[in-house]
């Protein structure tokens, strides 16, 4: 199998080799997203005290699951490294392999996530009942948004490596995928930190 | 072999595929499970001064998306990675900018109104 391209990339004069073109470009998406969460983590740190009698964090967050969540994520942003290791070395077992791992591990996130979330609609902390449960579900719900778009992607992955093998067009899209699922993890360490343990020290 | 600085994509390791960059993702999900495991500590643990808890917890979650730019993102400050720390560079400025620039505003927003 060929080698990663960007090993040899272009030389000087010559444009830059298509995957650093499109690596690039879709690092300087993420950013953008990454600029996008950090108006929502801002308008979620103004509301925090803004609970209108309803419950706050203390009241409403179980760090046990979360620190399960957190697990979840985190190991599944090691496997997403490993199966980027078999995709350069053109290991497809490797690749289904750790594909296969990263989605159970994220698909266990949220459906962790969302029972989190149905339990605490049913307790009656639904969106519509303060400025901070509307600035919480608004954060985390589109963190968790992410991570389903995420699965459904890597499932999308996984087909293609079946059916077109490792070409350059799919190499590259399994680039942007591991970018897409590495700053996923990072926005959630800024997440559990900030919402779950800050929100559940302050009671 | 020449040695002029080249540009990488985001994400590629160096070395390429093989041990040293299993070594890293090893590295890298070693500390991020030390520096998750001390944030939850941290916040559960009555053993620390309270009001210090808040920073702690901070300077551990900046800690971790730092070790997971470098172990799992590839990000260094190698020559051929310029580009790629500039725009990370660029994204930390806004993210800094929006989230500082909305707390210190709505904090003062009352001081601040007219009479």
């Amino acid at each position: 199998m060929t080698t990663i391209a960007a090993i040899a990339p272009g030389r000087h004069g010559l444009p830059p080799d298509k995957r650093i073109v499109v690596g690039y470009g879709f690092w300087t998406f993420l950013l953008s997203d990454m600029v996008m969460f950090s108006a929502l983590f801002a308008t979620y740190a103004v509301l925090t005290r803004a609970t209108a009698g309803g419950p706050g964090g203390a009241q409403l967050f179980h760090l046990t699951p979360v620190a399960i969540e957190t697990g979840c994520l985190l190991l599944s942003s090691f496997t997403c490294g490993l199966m980027t290791l078999a995709v350069n070395g053109g290991n497809r077992t490797g690749t289904w392999l750790g594909g296969a791992v990263t989605f159970a591990l994220g698909a266990a996130f949220l459906a962790m996530e969302i029972r989190e979330f149905a339990a605490m609609l049913t307790l009656g902390a639904t969106p519509q009942r303060s400025a901070f449960l509307s600035g919480f579900f608004t954060l985390v719900g589109c963190h968790g948004t992410h991570v389903g778009i995420g699965l459904l992607w890597l499932a999308v992955m996984m087909a293609q490596v079946a059916g077109k093998g490792f070409r350059p067009s799919v190499q590259r899209r399994l680039l942007c995928f591991s970018l897409f699922w590495h700053a996923l993890d990072i926005i959630w360490v800024a997440l559990f930190s900030i919402v779950y343990l800050m929100g559940s020290i302050d009671g | 072999m020449d040695d002029t600085p080249r540009d990488r994509a985001p994400g590629d390791s160096r070395e390429g595929p093989g041990q040293s960059e299993l070594r890293a993702y090893l590295i890298g999900i070693g500390l991020a499970a030390l520096l998750t495991a001390t944030s939850f500590w941290v916040a559960t643990t009555s053993v620390l001064w309270a009001p210090g808890v808040a920073v702690g917890l901070a300077v551990l979650a900046i800690a971790q998306m730092g070790v997971h730019l470098v172990f799992f993102l590839h990000v260094t400050t190698g020559p051929d990675n310029t580009n790629n720390v500039l725009a990370v560079a660029f994204g930390v400025l806004i993210v800094g900018l929006v989230v500082a620039g909305s707390l210190w505003i709505m904090a003062h927003l009352n001081a601040n109104m007219m009479p």
